[in-house]
């Protein structure tokens, strides 16, 4: 099949300007900005069914349509602070196919009436933000940013601001409040971003991947784009496989592939071909899957995977074989989250430090089995209290990790460290 | 009007506007919904998760937009299945909210333990224990033990200053950043911060010097933990040992309402002695804050190593103590010996009752009174003044408020706040000054003028100004002397009365007068001398009360017999015939009227050091042996003589400016994590003075000052200068400015002069070395000279500035 | 005198360009970055100048310092080892990799070369899951990803930056 997010695998050097141009790029925007009202583009994308592919799944057109017309001006920015452990899409977009993602930004931009649009990327994209400054320097040269583009009087700048090391920063007003100088500490909701965002106006925040989406179906239509993936969850997805299988990567494939099609056949399966034990399929915020055939034959979208108890996410999955300790893995996801916990709303920063403690304790300590109930105990203390989902996402594995993995927490004799398989 | 919607909270159903809060509406009715984070005088961040509750709203029918009812006819209630923050939560028609079921008890027992987790648990030896939030709290709702291993708690070192002002125990720290948001949204002043994250977030400040602020105190009243302690209070005494007692500010004309807590110890010789100044709620004046001049320096001056304490008479040229009838005796004989007039110069530092007593007895003896002042216009102050009814707090939009001539933070700054918050609320804030300030910020307009062009502005009002519903002008002494402010009153006056805003509340003339009881001295008929050291030389006797002239600035002591009569030694009482000792504000009883015209009673706090009397007592008794019979004890009988005779205070009695109501928002309950620490007011919110008649037949006029050409220079007011009152805060001492002169860049070029250069500065005669400062909003050919620090400037004068020597950046 | 603005004007300039006229505090990261070019670490003095460039008080920005990984207040390794020690990682041997290196550097992880020069630390996830083991490398110039490595070559990648 071939790629739509992906393009850069069928068509090489698409990251260049003039190549994307031969492959129709930008023609999108043209026919956006030349030819339809934005509101025109809301409900194109509204139809399309595209969900937002940062992990919550919302509604794209939806939340477009929310744009506070009455204040002004209005901001875009892409999301592409993507720190979610496991995942690593954005990065090969804006790598390899940089542009369909900054012609998304710039078609959104149009549809809500915004003159200025923000790319907020982690920090550690020090490198590719040097490349998409060039980027942006080559479509503005191209007429394709600026002022009064294809004779109309819509102008657009797009501006690259690097993050410094926060996993935080990828919760959209916890972005905001950075991008405006500021601690990554998420904002109270509502107002939402669409009426009150970047520097108090409305803003959109979409994730890159979703940003990418946008241009093809513009181009293709929105009944094109729903006959991709399932009914609630249309379009194609790119999944991170990572973890214990033999071939890590990122894969498009339609939402609602199962998981054993993205582990077995585009994955090759496990390495060395031990066991599966575990998906967690959002990455570290995932609530752990056990790997057996009903969940193997689960289709990936936004509904289904519910049906195994976990949620489908930003589509990060990570893959554990048989040699995997529930214990060494929650020890792994509670210190991730622990370093990552903003410390604004008491139970995420005390709850994270104390569950970190006490899974210290069991894992490398030799502490007792009582432990364990206490740090499950916490996690459930935790749970329903948070100021934003960063809590919520760390008693995840957590939670699951001790009551779908209980063999793991037992005695200490278990072996808890990973095997090195790469 | 907002429209209102009714709730049920706990099963009591209540009505409150719409936007209330759900922990506002729960307060109104008593409940109690327990909160660290949340403070009813900022925004809420729904931080701290301890005000949990159950939030059920009706299910509405979406083909009618009506609620749907049950088989009984009960609105069917869909409640949320997680747990909302009732600080976050506005009500909405037909809520339900329950904080007292388990699963929300359950939840908040939960969240202290959280907290906890974290806490050291030091509260014996804690200054906040006996007054804090998070113990209280812990009684009502912790879990008796604690599962966290105490081995894992944060541990940082003690007590780390982050000023000279304010001390930090980053392990009481709950994170809850009323502190640093205080700082922000309301002190402006954003110099404490967060550093790290998670659960290492700790309080740090890199300004310099640290917590720059002059509103540091109130943090600590806010910190609902003992994480944030004051210098002068920490180590100092336990709550529940303290006594309290009410008391105005005497620091400035704002008249913020304060109490100090005081307690029986062994530095007082087994006497009660004040250990700290808390505020006392009063939304009309200075809502629950405090300046940290207030905070540190109201209450010093008592415990002055410069105490007066025995009456003293110039015997062969040196002052020797005597006894008070001797004293009294003495001054009875060489005043009723006297050949020429008497002359009484009283400044504002002495109550209603003072100046009362002191202008009675000087009328009676044919003398005449001054008031020791650099700021004219306090008589159209009385006639255009702020009268019954006004609140700062109550402009907003639409609204106007111009403010001239004035450094409003440096002078007076709890009104720099509340202008600073209309301007939030959206009045039309005009800032006129030469250069710039810190109310700038907050500005909907900044104009700049020329020193001496201050009336100037009035022609260049923008027009939301001058269509505004309610307009408050505030003039200060900026650049001027008692000339020059006496013009610029006069022209603001006459605009205010001139466009319709004289004569109704919350419209009118302020005068930023430097002193706490200044326009109660205007309001009794006090004026300012224009030009004073003439006048004293020509007196035959003076009788100079709260005020230190010759100290100030530097002139002869006059020929004169001279009584004066202070609290501390001053260079005036060294150079006086008889001196007699005072009790301090906080040893008696007395009022003070302040600059918005409200009349505010202060209480004895401690006793009074021994020897020392009131000022009024000491007048009346002087007065009896020249025959005049006024009260000399009871201040409240003073008052209500004062009140039959002076017009605007007709009907005004100490009962009535003990008055309170309910104020909102509560605080000052038991609760303390509500408003934190500041006092509930049950003594007295004061009392308007009625609107003048806004003419200005027989205002004070000053003759024209002297023109001045050349490099001028200028007076202006810093906050912390080297007064004598602020002088006696060991507390402030560190933060106090030292003398220093603020130039232009383009005259500091031109003088060959840098930022810390050191200057010889000559003035009126005088020769001072001073450091220097530059400031590149300064206008050029002007030197800005503080007060109170080594050379005081009465008014514009030419000066010459000489370089000394440049210090190596 | 404001050194840092004296120095780097024009890069300043064009920065505060990106952001609108009354907004000039979200320009604090990027300045920050600048500041830590030369010494790999934000000072006090560097504070307070980028607060004079941006209206803010030095603790406003320091807070900003405190916050954000990539931001040091103090002295280090002025090249940073950065190895990805997360889950996904881990999974492909992250840690022994970082074990690894750490042990030919006679250093323990998060720890400074005797030489003062590197600074090998763990890290989360870095979004290069499918090419672990691999770190980054963070110095005044900013940074740069290295993946699939072995112990070797980073020990040649790691000898060559000393």
């Amino acid at each position: 099949m071939e790629h739509i997010l992906l393009r850069h695998r069928d068509i090489p050097n698409i990251n260049q300007l003039d190549v994307y141009m031969q492959h129709g790029g930008f023609e999108a925007f043209k026919k956006v900005v030349t030819t339809m009202k934005p509101e025109e583009v809301v409900e194109e994308v509204f139809k399309s069914g595209l969900r937002g592919r940062g992990g919550a799944g919302f509604p794209t057109g939806l939340k477009w349509r929310f744009i506070d017309k009455n204040n002004s001006p209005r901001y875009v920015v892409a999301n592409a602070d993507e720190s979610e452990p496991g995942t690593f899409k954005d990065r090969e977009i804006m790598e390899g196919n940089p542009f369909q993602f900054f012609e998304g930004v710039m078609i959104c931009a149009y549809a809500v009436g915004a003159n200025a649009a923000y790319n907020y990327m982690r920090g550690e994209f020090w490198e590719l933000a040097y490349v998409l400054d060039a980027r942006i320097a080559d479509m503005e040269k191209a007429g394709l940013l600026g002022e009064n583009l294809f004779g109309t009087d819509f102008s657009l700048r797009i501006y690259n601001h690097l993050g410094a090391g926060a996993y935080i920063c990828g919760e959209e007003t916890a972005l905001l409040e950075s991008l405006e100088g500021k601690l990554g500490q998420p904002r109270l909701r509502p107002p939402f971003p669409p009426s009150f965002g970047l520097y108090g106006k409305p803003t959109i925040v979409n994730n890159v991947e979703t940003l990418a989406n946008v241009p093809k179906i513009i181009e293709n239509g929105w009944e094109w784009y729903k006959s991709i993936g399932t009914d609630k969850s249309p379009g194609p997805k790119i999944f991170s496989l990572s973890g214990n299988v033999e071939k890590p990567g990122n894969y498009e494939l339609p939402l609602g592939s199962t998981f054993r099609e993205l582990i077995y056949e585009h994955g090759g399966g496990i390495t060395g071909g031990r066991a599966i034990k575990a998906i967690m399929p959002a990455g570290a915020s995932s609530a752990i899957i056990v790997a057996n055939d009903k969940a193997l034959d689960t289709p990936m979208d936004y509904e289904q995977v519910q049906n195994v108890g976990s949620l489908l996410g930003s589509a990060s999955i990570i893959v554990m074989d048989e040699t995997v300790s529930m214990d060494w893995l929650v020890q792994k996801t509670l210190h991730f989250f622990e370093h990552e916990s903003c410390g604004k709303c008491t139970p995420c920063r005390e709850g994270t430090y104390w569950m970190t403690h006490l899974v210290d304790d069991f894992v490398d300590g030799g502490a007792g089995v009582e432990k364990v109930e206490l740090l499950y105990d916490v996690a459930r203390q935790i749970e329903g209290k948070c100021l934003c989902a960063l809590g919520e996402f760390s008693i995840q594995a957590v939670l699951t990790g001790i009551e779908r993995f209980p063999d793991d927490w037992k005695e200490k004799t278990l072996k808890s460290e990973a095997p090195v398989t790469a | 009007m907002t429209p209102n919607v009714t709730l049920t909270i706990d099963n009591q159903t209540v009505t409150v506007p719409e936007g209330t809060l759900v922990v506002d509406a729960a307060k109104l009715i008593g409940i109690d919904i327990p909160v660290f984070c949340y403070h009813p005088k900022m925004a809420p961040v729904g931080m701290c998760r301890m005000c949990l509750v159950d939030v059920g709203r009706p299910v509405i029918d979406r083909a009618t937009g009506q609620p749907v009812l049950d088989d009984d006819g009960n609105p069917v209630i869909n409640f949320n299945p997680k747990l909302e923050t009732g600080c976050t939560v506005t009500v909405s028609e037909g809520m339900v909210v329950h904080g007292k079921t388990d699963n929300v008890q359950e939840a908040r027992n939960e969240v202290i333990e959280f907290i906890l987790t974290s806490h050291p648990l030091d509260c014996p030896v804690c200054d906040k224990g006996g007054e804090c939030p998070l113990q209280n709290l812990t009684m009502h709702f912790g879990p008796g033990t604690s599962r966290f291993v105490f081995d894992d708690k944060i541990h940082f070192s003690k007590n780390i200053p982050l000023g000279d002002l304010i001390y930090l125990d980053r392990e009481r720290c709950i994170q809850c950043a009323r502190c640093t948001r205080f700082q922000d949204e309301i002190a402006d002043d954003p110099v404490i911060g967060f550093f790290n994250r998670g659960r290492r977030l700790e309080i740090i400040t890199f300004s310099d010097p640290g917590f720059d602020s002059y509103w540091s105190g109130n943090t600590t009243d806010i910190c609902p933990v003992g994480a944030l302690t004051t210098a002068d209070f920490r180590f100092g005494a336990r709550p529940w040992e303290l006594n309290s007692a009410a008391s105005i500010c005497n620091q400035c004309p704002v008249g913020c309402n304060i109490t100090f807590n005081t307690r029986r110890e062994v530095k007082s010789g087994g006497g009660f002695a004040i250990k700290r100044a808390m505020p006392r709620q009063n939304e009309a004046v200075n809502e629950i804050w405090l300046c940290d001049k207030g905070r540190f320096s109201s209450y010093t001056l008592g415990e002055s190593d410069k105490r007066i304490s025995q009456p003293m008479i110039r015997v062969d040229g040196d002052l020797k103590p005597v006894e008070w009838g001797a004293a009294l005796d003495y001054i009875a004989e060489k005043l009723g010996a006297l050949d020429g007039s008497l002359l009484s110069v009283a400044s504002g530092r002495l109550s209603n009752e003072d100046l009362y007593n002191l202008r009675k007895f000087t009328t009676h003896l044919n003398g005449e009174t001054a008031l020791y002042t650099h700021l004219a216009g306090g008589d159209l102050v009385t006639r255009v003044g702020l009268s019954q009814g006004s609140n700062l707090g109550d402009l907003g939009k639409g609204d106007a408020i111009l403010v001239v001539a004035s450094d409003l933070e440096e002078e007076a700054p709890v009104w720099w706040l509340r202008v600073k918050q209309a301007a939030e609320r959206g009045a039309t804030v005009v800032v006129a000054n030469p250069r710039s300030t810190k109310l700038d910020r907050a500005a909907t307009h900044k104009l700049r003028y020329i020193y001496g062009q201050e009336l100037t502005v009035l022609d260049r009002l923008p027009e939301e100004f001058t269509k505004s519903e309610n307009t408050v002008i505030f003039y200060g002494s900026e650049g001027l002397g008692l000339a020059g402010s006496a013009k610029l009153a006069e022209g603001l006056a006459g605009w205010l009365v001139n466009t319709g805003r004289s004569g109704k509340a919350n419209n009118g003339l302020v005068a930023v007068h430097p002193r706490a009881n200044d326009q109660g001295a205007w309001e009794l008929g006090y004026r300012p001398n224009a030009d004073l050291a003439a006048s004293m030389a020509k007196s035959a006797a003076l009788y100079i009360a709260g005020a230190d002239p010759l100290g100030d600035t530097g002139m002869e002591a006059p020929e004169a017999f001279m009584i004066v009569q202070d609290v501390i030694m001053t260079r005036t009482a060294e150079a006086a015939d008889v001196v007699l000792p005072a009790s301090t504000f906080t040893e008696r009883d007395g009022s003070y009227t302040s600059g918005e015209r409200r009349v505010q009673r202060f209480y004895a706090t401690v006793p009074a050091l021994p020897g020392t009397r009131p000022d009024f007592t000491i007048t009346a008794q002087i007065a009896v042996r020249f025959g005049l019979e006024i009260e000399g004890r009871f201040a409240p009988r003073i008052f209500s003589a004062l009140a039959e005779e002076v017009e605007s205070y007709s009907g005004l009695t100490y009962v009535a400016i003990s008055r309170t109501e309910e104020q909102w928002p509560i605080v000052g309950r038991s609760d303390m994590y509500y408003g934190g620490t500041t006092y509930e007011n049950s003594l007295g919110l004061g009392v308007q003075l009625p609107a003048g008649d806004g003419s200005f037949e027989g205002a004070w006029k000053a003759p024209s000052g002297k023109e001045v050409s050349g490099l001028t220079a200028v007076p202006v007011t810093v906050l912390y200068d080297q007064g004598s009152v602020i002088s006696q805060s060991k507390t402030l001492a560190p933060r106090l400015a030292q003398p220093h002169v603020i130039v232009s860049a383009s005259d500091a070029g031109e003088l060959g002069l840098e930022n810390g250069s050191i200057a010889s500065v000559q003035v009126n005669g005088r020769e001072i070395e001073l450091s220097v400062r530059l400031d590149e909003s300064v206008p050029a050919g002007f030197v800005l000279v503080p007060r109170s620090m080594g050379l005081n400037l009465e008014a514009p004068a030419p000066v010459k500035v000489r370089v000394l020597e440049k210090e190596l950046a | 005198m404001n050194t840092f603005l004296d120095k780097y004007n024009d890069e300043i300039q064009s920065i505060l360009a990106k952001y609108p006229e009354d907004q000039k505090r979200s320009a604090v990261m990027p300045l920050l970055y600048l500041a830590q070019r030369e010494k790999m670490y934000v000072s006090e003095k560097d504070m307070g100048e980028i607060g004079e460039v941006l209206g803010l008080d030095s603790t406003e920005v320091g807070s900003i310092v405190g916050f954000y990984t990539l931001y040091y207040d103090k002295a280090d390794g002025r090249t940073r080892i950065q190895v990805c020690t997360d889950l996904p990682c881990a999974l492909r041997g992250a840690d022994a990799f970082a074990a690894g290196i750490c042990e030919r550097l006679g250093i323990k992880l998060g720890e400074t070369t005797p030489d003062g020069k590197v600074t090998v630390e763990g890290v989360m996830c870095l979004a290069a899951c499918d090419k672990a083991p691999m770190f980054q490398v963070q110095n005044g110039d900013g940074l740069s990803y290295h993946e699939n490595q072995t112990v070797e070559s980073a020990m040649e990648l790691i000898e060559k930056l000393k």
